[in-house]
């Protein structure tokens, strides 16, 4: 059914015909639990899996009338940053033939690149909406963290990661971010964003008069004015990078200055700990919420002959794949007794110094901009053998995560050999119209 | 910066508290994958302590019944159940 083996499984859920988003189709990444509809994670684990329960987000998109169109295939449980892991195959990138999506969210944005979907919904933990987002030459937003409700998200790693919206044009994803977003009884982290209340109180972090004219909508952010943009671009973030890469990035910064923006580059030294403490804490996380994994309650049916704990092992080796264990097992060893101080309170530590550099630098800019991925898409099966290397391809989207704060990857453009490259923009918590309205003058 | 000593009884030993069993190929590229990936997880060491002032707060609400899942909804996905209970391996 699709090219790209963009979903796993497709089931439509007709809209109501009634609402903001009644004559859109939107696929739903399959971690985002649909009653009644498969919900794999893209794992073994979970085939044949079916939520007897809406997520709040899937809940808010029917009632905006919109027709789910499917579960889109992912890295397992998250995991990956190439859509390589699933257990139901890789997806493809339609936007560059032979190259991976990206990931985690890579069928979300393959499906949106490809046309088989309208829209498509995410989840980014470490980066998993940007990153196929920026591979697929489309739109994706990860807001700032407790602004979009994760009841009925399978957990990976619930201090890090948000449910957001990707799009082929920055206007459609404000759209259905703004469908999405908003506070929720059901996860106690949402509150509601400054700017959702009608009056505009203005946050006390968005300073200048930048933001003053933006209207109550999220989607009327998107006018594409960006005169006296002030952008901050950390220069770590580009060390390293791609050259082509590079170039195609300050194309586009030379873009928004053309459009009346101004750039300024910033030091932020502890960004160059952020994948070592986001993957600390993500496999923490991870070791932790994955242990609900049993084959009790879901998952494949045990039968081994053994006591619980040689069960539970069993249906475990059987159900994970090789990323997914790799993960558990680090996480399981970084909480462990005498390496406890060693890796993850360091981790937090890092985590907190992070959040103070982008408050520093936030208070200098309006926004920060950087290439969302320091690398073009990768070639199918590259990866898979290098955990390591795989890791530090995400260099500039974990820190965002640490730091709770929203950000936006728009298509920058592509590299001489016709490769897409992403600009991602990132603003102060609670600032998706700053990011929205920057990204807007692009894409 | 030295490479943290992982030895495959160490994989072995992990894997056994997250209760995942690993064939033997596994524990060896796991051996090996480790050290590397611990070794660059080293750097953090150089990370200085800093002052977080977290801006949180309590979120609490009435403790009072809401409705939930149906004992047959929370029972439909598990691969065996026995009189409205899941049903899981003996203890020991």
């Amino acid at each position: 059914m699709s090219t790209y083996n963009a979903f796993v499984t497709r089931e439509t859920i007709e809209g109501s015909g009634e609402g903001p988003l009644a004559d859109k189709t939107v696929a739903v990444k399959d971690n985002i639990s649909t009653e009644g509809i498969q919900t794999t994670c893209g794992s073994k684990m979970l085939e044949g899996y079916v939520p007897p329960y809406d997520a709040t987000v899937v809940e808010r998109l029917k009632d905006a009338g919109a027709t789910i169109s499917g579960k889109t295939n992912m890295d397992e449980f998250g995991m990956g940053t190439t859509t390589e892991t699933s257990a139901f195959g890789a997806t493809e990138n339609p936007a560059a033939e032979g190259r991976v999506p990206g990931g985690s969210s890579g069928g979300s944005a393959a499906a949106v690149a490809a046309g088989e979907a309208d829209l498509a919904l995410g989840t980014d933990t470490g980066g998993s909406i940007r990153c196929p987002a920026a591979f697929c030459g489309v739109v994706g937003i990860k807001p700032t963290y407790g602004l979009v409700s994760r009841y009925g998200l399978i957990a990976y790693a619930n201090s890090l990661e948000q449910i957001g919206p990707i799009a082929p044009s920055v206007e459609d994803a404000a759209e259905l971010l703004e469908v999405i977003a908003g506070q929720d009884d059901h996860d106690a982290t949402t509150r509601e964003a400054p700017w959702a209340s009608e009056k505009r109180a203005g946050d006390a972090r968005e300073q200048g008069s930048f933001d003053e004219a933006v209207g109550s909508g999220l989607s009327e952010a998107a006018d594409g004015d960006v005169d006296g943009l002030q952008i901050g671009v950390p220069t770590e973030l580009l060390d390293g990078a791609d050259e082509a890469v590079v170039d195609t990035f300050w194309d586009a910064i030379g873009e928004l200055e053309s459009q009346g923006a101004s750039y300024h580059e910033v030091s932020m030294e502890s960004l160059e700990h952020a994948v070592e403490a986001y993957y600390v804490i993500a496999m923490s996380e991870a070791s932790s919420n994955l242990a609900r994994f049993d084959g009790v309650r879901y998952g494949p049916t045990p039968e081994y002959e053994g006591n619980w704990n040689e069960e539970f092992a069993g249906v475990r080796e059987e159900g994970f794949g090789e990323e997914v264990k790799r993960r558990i097992l680090l996480g399981t060893y970084a909480l462990s007794a005498g390496y406890h101080d060693k890796y993850y309170k360091q981790a937090q530590d890092a985590r907190d110094w992070i959040k103070q550099d982008f408050d520093e630098a936030l208070r200098e800019a309006d926004v920060l901009a950087s290439p969302t991925m320091p690398v073009p898409p990768m070639e199918r099966g590259e990866s898979l053998d290098d955990p390591l290397t795989m890791y530090l391809a995400d260099a500039n989207t974990t820190p965002v995560n640490l730091a709770n704060l929203p950000a936006i990857s728009v298509p920058a453009g592509e590299t001489d050999d016709g490769l897409p490259v992403g600009l991602q923009i990132v603003g102060p918590a609670f600032g998706e119209k700053t990011i929205i309205r920057a990204g807007s003058a692009l894409a | 910066m030295s490479e943290p000593a992982v030895d495959p009884e160490e994989v072995r030993h992990v894997a056994d508290l997250a209760r995942v069993d690993l064939d033997d190929e596994e524990v060896e590229r796991f051996t090996e994958q480790f050290g590397e990936i611990l070794a660059a997880f080293e750097a953090l060491e150089e990370v200085p302590e800093v002052e977080s002032e977290a801006d949180l707060v309590n979120v609490m609400r009435p403790d009072e019944a809401h409705e939930c899942l149906s004992q047959e909804e929370a029972l439909q996905n598990a691969p065996e159940s026995e009189d409205g209970y899941f049903k899981g391996p003996k203890v020991s």
